[in-house]
């Protein structure tokens, strides 16, 4: 009697077991049909118009446009910038994101203290003028393919230096970057953690961002988006721009060369 | 006045179809905020479109439509070239009126 | 010096000018005279659509609701409603769990087809309706299930 009692429940377990899996499967499909119906019509759209009326537009204490800011293509030119960033720039003699070249041209250019911005929340006063330049700016390189350079030592240098930091544990979790995204097939909840040692492919990852955030509505720039992802490890929070978040730029984006921009996306 | 629209009015035979995205903040009034005060709705209540200066839909709206919102209509027979307008008004009175070219 | 009274006031004498020279297109409209507040606080279904002037709606395959079966995040469920039923006056979107459930009311000419497509805030799982509002006083509606899901920590 009895292993015919247990024989059953084992089937059963069985039998819900392919359910769920089945279920499963289709809740994969479902997210990928809701994001599909996303994708036309992403707001980032809107903050792509204000990034292209800001970069031309007369403002700061030296009342002066960014069109002459270099982002390593050449003083004004945009296109095709923002798949080669983080480089190096001779006239800071430093590797920069485009968030933090964005700071230095602001300041050079138009006054705006850099300081100040960085020290600035996520989503207000200059903030808000940065997620729709990080807009503008990486929409006019969509379509294209990460190429960063690592010509300069110091390209070399903060390779290696966000190699490191993306393996460092720390924390009251002893969480590291890779502690997500080091290994494929992941998943937190219903979103796909995707391995950012290598190139995960074609608009996925470092080839994502920025993105419009539909759970708050906002444009979350790649420094936005380390930002949190310190937060979920708890760790302090980066300096905005500051030298480890340029690293892991660097890290994520000559893992991701050859990977095609999509950015600004559209995300939960 | 409020950020402009982003419309798209693409020709297909003898229709157009316009996209349109909105950029408002659309607050339901539920929301409260850190100190525990109620956030006040604030939400696009009217929204009308024109073909070449006739009034071809109007709608209304309520908070539970998406923050920088996302409309498609199909409008019959618009042609390349003609005039598409969206205007829309907001609870406190705001208001927004963009143009777009039928592609 | 104007005061926003002064010029709020001064604006709707201009709004009632053009209205009754019939330049304003809402408020030409047969049915629509401004804002219809009741239908948009109503917290059901049924109520919603009896505050538009209609009988209680039953179910057609005529009306189509389209939508995805589950929703990343809530807060912006992309819906549309759309109908082959002849002398439609409006479409509407309601969210049945929804704490009002009318989200949205689509006026129909004969210049656009019955036929729009908008996001929409949904708190909780719920059924979504298309309810097409016919020149007669008919309701007549499709619904679907749209599971909602909260994101979670990644990208």
């Amino acid at each position: 009697m009895k292993p015919l009692v247990i024989a059953v429940a084992l089937s059963a377990c069985a039998i819900v077991a392919t359910a769920q899996n089945a279920a499963q499967k289709s809740t994969a499909d479902g997210i990928a049909e809701y994001r599909r119906m996303l994708e036309e019509g992403n707001p980032a759209e809107l903050f792509e118009a204000k990034g292209e009326a800001l970069w031309s537009k007369k403002r700061g204490p030296k009342n002066a446009s960014l069109e002459q800011c270099d982002l390593g293509k050449g003083a004004g030119t945009v296109a095709g910038t923002f798949v080669e960033l983080p480089r190096w720039f001779a006239d800071t003699n430093q590797v920069q994101d485009l968030e933090s070249r964005l700071l230095s041209c602001m300041e050079n250019l138009q006054g705006i203290s850099a300081a100040e911005v960085a020290k600035t929340p996520f989503g207000r006063g200059e903030q808000a003028n940065m997620e729709a330049l990080v807009a503008y700016i990486s929409a006019a390189s969509r379509g294209m393919k990460f190429n960063l350079p690592q010509d300069h030592p110091e390209e070399k240098k903060m390779l290696e230096l966000g190699k490191r930091a993306f393996f460092y544990r720390a924390g009251p979790y002893d969480f590291a970057c890779a502690s997500c995204h080091a290994a494929d097939g992941q998943r937190i909840r219903l979103q796909d953690l995707p391995d950012l040692t290598k190139n995960p492919g074609d608009g996925v990852g470092f080839a994502a961002w920025p993105a419009y955030r539909v759970s708050s509505g906002e444009l979350w720039s790649m420094q936005r988006r380390l930002n949190d992802c310190f937060r979920q490890q708890r760790f302090p929070f980066p300096g905005y721009a500051s030298e480890v978040t340029v690293s892991l730029g660097v890290y994520m984006g000559v893992n991701a060369k050859g990977a095609e921009s999509i950015a600004p996306s559209i995300k939960r | 006045m409020a950020d402009p629209m982003r419309i798209r009015a693409q020709a297909s035979g003898d229709k157009a179809t316009v996209r349109v995205l909105m950029s408002h903040e659309m607050e339901t009034g539920q929301r409260k905020d850190s100190a525990g005060k109620v956030i006040p709705a604030w939400f696009i209540q009217e929204v009308t479109a024109q073909h070449n200066g006739k009034p071809v839909m109007t709608a209304q709206w309520g908070p539970a439509v998406a923050k920088n919102p996302y409309l498609q209509f199909i409008v019959k027979g618009a042609k390349v070239g003609d005039k598409i307008t969206l205007s829309w008004v907001d609870n406190k009175g705001d208001k927004r009126s963009d143009e777009a070219t039928v592609a | 010096m104007h005061t926003r009274r002064d010029m709020l006031s001064q604006s709707a004498k201009v709004a009632t000018m053009l209205a009754a020279a019939g330049f304003l297109p809402s408020l030409a409209q047969a049915q629509s005279d401004g804002y219809n507040k009741a239908a948009f606080d109503a917290k059901t279904i049924n109520d919603a659509v009896k505050a538009m002037g209609a009988q209680a709606p039953s179910e057609s395959k005529d009306v189509t609701i389209t939508g995805p079966d589950i929703a990343e995040n809530g807060a912006v469920v992309p819906v549309g409603a759309s109908t082959t039923v002849p002398g439609v006056k409006r479409l509407l979107l309601l969210v049945e769990k929804n704490p009002s459930a009318l989200t949205a009311v689509f006026d129909v000419t004969d210049a656009i087809e019955a036929n729009v497509s908008t996001r929409v805030k949904m708190g909780q799982s719920s059924d979504v309706y298309a309810v097409a509002l016919t020149n007669d006083g008919k309701a007549l509606f499709a619904k679907k299930e749209i599971k909602v899901t909260l994101g979670g920590c990644g990208g």
